[in-house]
C-alpha cells in the first residue's frame, strides 16, 4: 500500500498539473506536484528503512496487463534492498528539484507544464526501478526517456533545444533497440519475462550456445546481456553513444539535475545491478560492461577539462562518474557501483542546482569565461558548490572518513585493482580519470568564483543570491554529499554489505570482489588520494598562481586542445557517418522515390485525364445541328449494322 | 401510270430528305429549323397515311392524326420558347446559338 502511494502520488501530481494546471492556476500546480513529492519521498525512505535495515522483500501484484499465449505479464512492484535504494534517490532528489524548481522557473510563463513533465518522469522512473518484469522496467525506460525529451526541449521556441531533444531521443533508441532485443531474446529463451522466472532459468542456461546470421556458437548468454547492456549504455551515456548527454544541457537547470545527473542516467547501471544474476553468468559480458565504463570515465574525463560552459562541464563530470559505476559492476562490485550512484546522486544534483544558483545569479550566463570572482557576490552558493566538489573529487583522509565520493569512488578504485586486468590498466585508468575529475572540478570553482570578474560588468554588479526556495535544496543535498558516504558504507560496501543486500544482488560463486577490495594493498587506497590533491594543486597553479598557463598551455598543444574541445569529433564524425547518409538516403526517398515515382504516376495521370478530356471538349460546338446530325449519323449507323448483321428478320 | 405505294413513298423520302438538310445546311434562322422538323414530321405522316392505305388497316391513319396534334402543339412550344429567347439575348441567330459549347 505505502509503496503504491510512493509510486503513484507523482502521477497524480502530473495530472493534476497537467490537465489542469489552466484551472488551478500557477502557484497551485507547484504546490500540489511538490507536496505529493514531498509525501512519497518521505514514505520512501519509511520503506527504506523498513526494507533495507529491516531486511524484508515486498512483491505486490496490481493487476493483470498481458495475457497472450505463453506471454503472461502483470503491473507488479517489487520492493528489496535494490529497489529501496533508488526509491530514496529518486524521490529524494526529484522533490528536492521540485522545491527548487520553484524558485528557478519563477518568472517561466508555463510552470504547470514543467511541474506536470517533472512529476511525469518520477513516477515512469518509480515504474522503472519497481518493475518485477522486464516489460514493466522497459515501460519506464520508455517513460522517462519520454519525459527526459520533452523537459530538454522544454523551451521549444529555441531550436537549439528541440534539436537536443530530438538527438536525445534518437540516440536512446539505439540503445533500446539492442534492450528490446535482450528481453526478445530472455523470452525466447526461457519463455517468460517476470525477473523471478528468468533468473530460475538462466543458470541452466550458462554455456548453452546458437547459431545466428551465419555466426557459430555464439555464447546464449553473453550476447543476451550485451543486447541488455546495449540498452544501458544508451541511457547512461556511455562511450560511442554519450553524444546526446552534453546537448541534453539545453533544459532547464533542474532538469539537469534530476534527470540528467541524478536518476535517469543512472537507470542503465541500475539495470545492470538488477540483471545481476544474468550478468555474474555472462564473464565475457561483464569483461565488455567493464571496460566501457572505463574507457567512459576516462574519456568524458579528457573532455570536461577544457569546456567553457558550467554546465557542460558538469555532464561530461556525470559522464566520466557513470563509467566508473559501470567499471564497478563489470568487475563485479555491484554494491560498489550503486553505492556511487547513491551518492553521485546527492553531489551530482547539488552541483547542478548549484550551477543553477549561478546562472541564476548571472541572469541566465552560462559561459564560466564570463564569470569570476563570485565567491562574494553568492557566498552560500559558493559553499555549496565547494561541498558538492568536495565530494565528487573524493576528498577524505584514507582509511578513514571523508566525503561522500571519497567512500564509493575509492570502492570502486580499489575494486577495479582487485579485479587484476592486464597491467592493471583499468585501475591505473581509472586513477587517472580521478585526477581529472579533481582537476576540471577544481577549475569550475576556481573560474566560476575566483580570479577576476569577467564578462558583462553589469551583470555581475546585479548578481544577486538566489531565494531561499532554492538554497534549502542546496542545504540537504550538501548534507547529503558531507555524510552519505560516512553513514552507509558499512551497509552498501562494508561488513553488513551480505545482509543489507539481501537477495536483491546475486554473485556468482567465484565472484568474490567485494571482499577482496577490502584487502587490496595500502598504497592503492592511497592512490585515488594522491591523484585527488595533485588534480587539485596542478587546478591551483593553473587558475589562481599562474593564470597565464592555460592559455600557454593550449596553444603549445594545439591540436590535442582542439580535439578535447571538439570532444573527441565525436558529433562530426557522426554526422559524416550517420547522419548525412541518413539525410541523403531520406532526400533520395523524398525527392526520387515519394517526388518522381510515387506523384509523377499520380500527376501523370491527373495530367492525361485533363489533356484527354480538353480534347473531348472540343467536339461540344454547341451548335444544336452539330448534335443533331450525331444523332442523325448514330442512327443511321445503328440501322446499318442491324440490316447487315441480319438482326432485323425480314 | 398508277400511282403505286412507291410513288408515295418516294415523295415521303424526298420530303424527309429536305427536312434534315435543312436541318444542317441552315445557317440563319432558328425557325428555318423548326420549319425543318415540321417538315420531316410531314414526310412521315405521308408514309404513315399511304401504308395505311396500302395495307387496308385505317391505324396508320389514326396516327397520322395524332401527329399532326402533337406537331401544332410542338411548332407553339418552339415558336414560344424562341421569342422568349429572342427577347433575352436579342438575336436567334442559328451563329449565335452555342451556349451549350464545351
Amino acid at each position: 500500500m505505502i509503496t503504491t502511494a510512493i509510486v503513484f502520488l507523482p502521477l497524480l501530481g502530473a495530472l493534476i498539473a497537467g490537465l489542469f494546471g489552466r484551472l488551478i492556476g500557477d502557484k497551485a500546480s507547484e504546490f500540489i506536484t511538490t507536496a505529493l513529492l514531498l509525501i512519497s519521498a518521505a514514505l520512501s525512505w519509511v520503506v527504506f528503512f523498513d526494507v533495507a535495515l529491516g531486511h524484508h522483500t515486498y512483491k505486490i501484484n496490481l493487476m493483470r496487463w498481458i495475457s497472450s499465449g505463453e506471454l503472461d505479464v502483470s503491473w507488479g512492484l517489487r520492493i528489496d534492498t535494490l529497489t529501496a535504494v533508488m526509491l530514496v534517490v529518486v524521490t529524494t532528489v526529484s522533490s528536492l528539484v521540485h522545491v527548487y524548481s520553484i524558485g528557478y522557473m519563477e518568472e517561466d510563463p508555463h510552470r504547470p507544464r514543467f511541474f506536470a513533465y517533472l512529476s511525469l518522469f518520477t513516477f515512469a522512473m518509480l515504474m522503472l526501478v519497481t518493475a518485477d518484469n522486464l516489460l514493466q522496467m522497459f515501460f519506464g525506460w520508455e517513460g522517462v526517456g519520454l519525459a527526459s525529451y520533452l523537459l530538454i526541449g522544454f523551451w521549444y521556441t529555441k531550436p537549439s533545444a528541440c534539436e537536443a531533444a530530438i538527438k536525445a531521443f534518437v540516440v536512446n533508441r539505439v540503445g533500446d533497440f539492442g534492450f528490446a532485443l535482450g528481453i526478445f531474446g530472455l523470452f525466447a529463451v526461457t519463455g517468460s519475462i517476470g525477473l523471478d522466472k528468468v533468473f530460475a532459468d538462466a543458470p541452466a542456461l550458462a554455456g548453452k550456445t546458437f547459431d545466428a546470421f551465419g555466426f557459430h556458437n555464439l555464447d546464449i548468454m553473453t550476447t543476451l546481456c550485451l543486447l541488455l547492456f546495449m540498452g544501458a549504455m544508451g541511457k547512461s551515456a556511455q562511450f560511442l553513444l554519450h553524444t546526446w548527454l552534453p546537448d541534453a544541457m539545453e533544459g532547464p537547470t533542474p532538469v539537469s539535475a534530476l534527470i540528467h545527473a541524478a536518476t535517469m542516467v543512472t537507470a542503465g547501471v541500475f539495470m545492470v545491478a538488477r540483471l545481476s544474476p544474468l550478468f555474474e553468468l555472462a564473464p565475457n559480458a561483464k569483461l565488455v560492461v567493464m571496460y566501457v565504463g572505463t574507457l567512459t570515465a576516462f574519456f568524458a574525463a579528457t573532455v570536461g577539462l577544457v569546456q567553457n560552459d558550467i554546465k557542460r562541464v558538469i555532464a561530461y563530470s556525470t559522464c566520466s562518474q557513470l563509467g566508473y559505476m559501470f567499471a564497478a559492476c563489470g568487475a563485479g562490485a555491484y554494491g560498489a557501483g550503486i553505492f556511487h550512484l547513491f551518492t553521485h546522486a546527492f553531489f551530482k544534483a547539488l552541483l547542478f542546482l548549484g550551477a543553477g544558483s549561478v546562472i541564476h545569479a548571472m541572469h541566465h550566463e552560462q559561459d564560466m569565461r564570463n564569470m569570476g570572482n563570485l565567491r562574494a557576490k553568492i557566498p552560500l552558493t559558493f559553499a555549496m558548490m565547494t561541498i558538492g566538489t568536495l565530494a565528487l573529487t573524493g576528498v577524505g583522509i584514507p582509511g578513514f572518513v571523508g566525503f561522500a565520493g571519497f567512500h564509493s569512488k575509492d570502492a570502486i578504485i580499489e575494486a577495479a585493482y582487485a579485479a587484476q586486468t592486464p597491467n592493471q590498466i583499468v585501475f591505473w585508468t581509472l586513477v587517472f580519470a580521478a585526477f581529472m575529475t579533481s582537476f576540471y572540478s577544481w577549475r569550475l570553482v576556481f573560474m566560476t568564483f575566483f580570479q577576476t570578474e569577467r564578462g558583462d560588468h553589469h551583470t555581475h554588479e546585479h548578481a544577486h543570491e538566489s531565494p531561499m526556495v532554492m538554497l534549502v535544496p542546496l542545504f540537504v543535498l550538501a548534507a547529503g554529499a558531507t555524510l552519505a558516504g560516512v553513514l552507509f558504507a558499512p551497509y552498501f560496501i562494508g561488513h553488513d554489505y551480505k545482509e543489507f543486500w539481501h537477495e536483491a544482488i546475486f554473485e556468482g560463486e567465484h565472484n568474490h570482489i567485494m571482499h577482496a577490495l577490502h584487502e587490496v594493498p595500502h598504497w592503492v587506497g592511497f592512490a585515488p588520494f594522491v591523484a585527488m590533491l595533485s588534480g587539485l594543486g596542478l587546478a591551483y597553479v593553473y587558475y589562481i598562481a599562474a593564470p597565464g598557463l592555460p592559455a600557454a598551455t593550449a596553444s603549445a598543444f594545439k591540436p590535442l586542445y582542439l580535439f578535447l574541445l571538439n570532444k573527441w569529433y565525436f558529433d562530426e564524425l557522426y554526422d559524416f557517418i550517420f547522419v548525412r547518409p541518413a539525410f541523403a538516403l531520406g532526400r533520395l526517398f523524398w525527392k526520387g522515390g515519394d517526388g518522381a515515382i510515387i506523384d509523377g504516376t499520380i500527376d501523370g495521370t491527373a495530367a492525361a485525364v485533363i489533356a484527354g478530356s480538353g480534347r473531348a471538349v472540343k467536339l461540344q460546338t454547341g451548335f444544336v445541328y452539330h448534335y443533331a446530325f450525331a444523332m442523325l449519323i448514330g442512327v443511321a449507323a445503328i440501322l446499318s449494322y442491324m440490316i447487315v448483321a441480319g438482326k432485323v428478320a425480314p | 401510270m398508277t400511282i403505286t405505294i412507291g410513288h408515295y413513298l418516294t415523295v415521303a423520302a424526298c420530303l424527309f430528305t429536305l427536312g434534315i438538310l435543312g436541318i444542317f445546311l441552315n445557317r440563319k434562322n432558328v425557325i428555318v429549323i423548326l420549319m425543318s422538323v415540321e417538315l420531316m414530321l410531314l414526310a412521315v405522316n405521308i408514309n404513315l397515311v399511304a401504308f395505311s392505305s396500302y395495307l387496308g388497316d385505317l391505324t396508320g391513319q389514326v396516327f397520322a392524326l395524332f401527329i399532326l396534334t402533337v406537331a401544332a402543339a410542338e411548332a407553339a412550344i418552339g415558336l414560344a420558347i424562341i421569342v422568349v429567347y429572342f427577347r433575352n439575348r436579342g438575336s436567334i441567330a442559328v451563329e449565335d446559338i452555342n451556349m451549350m459549347k464545351g
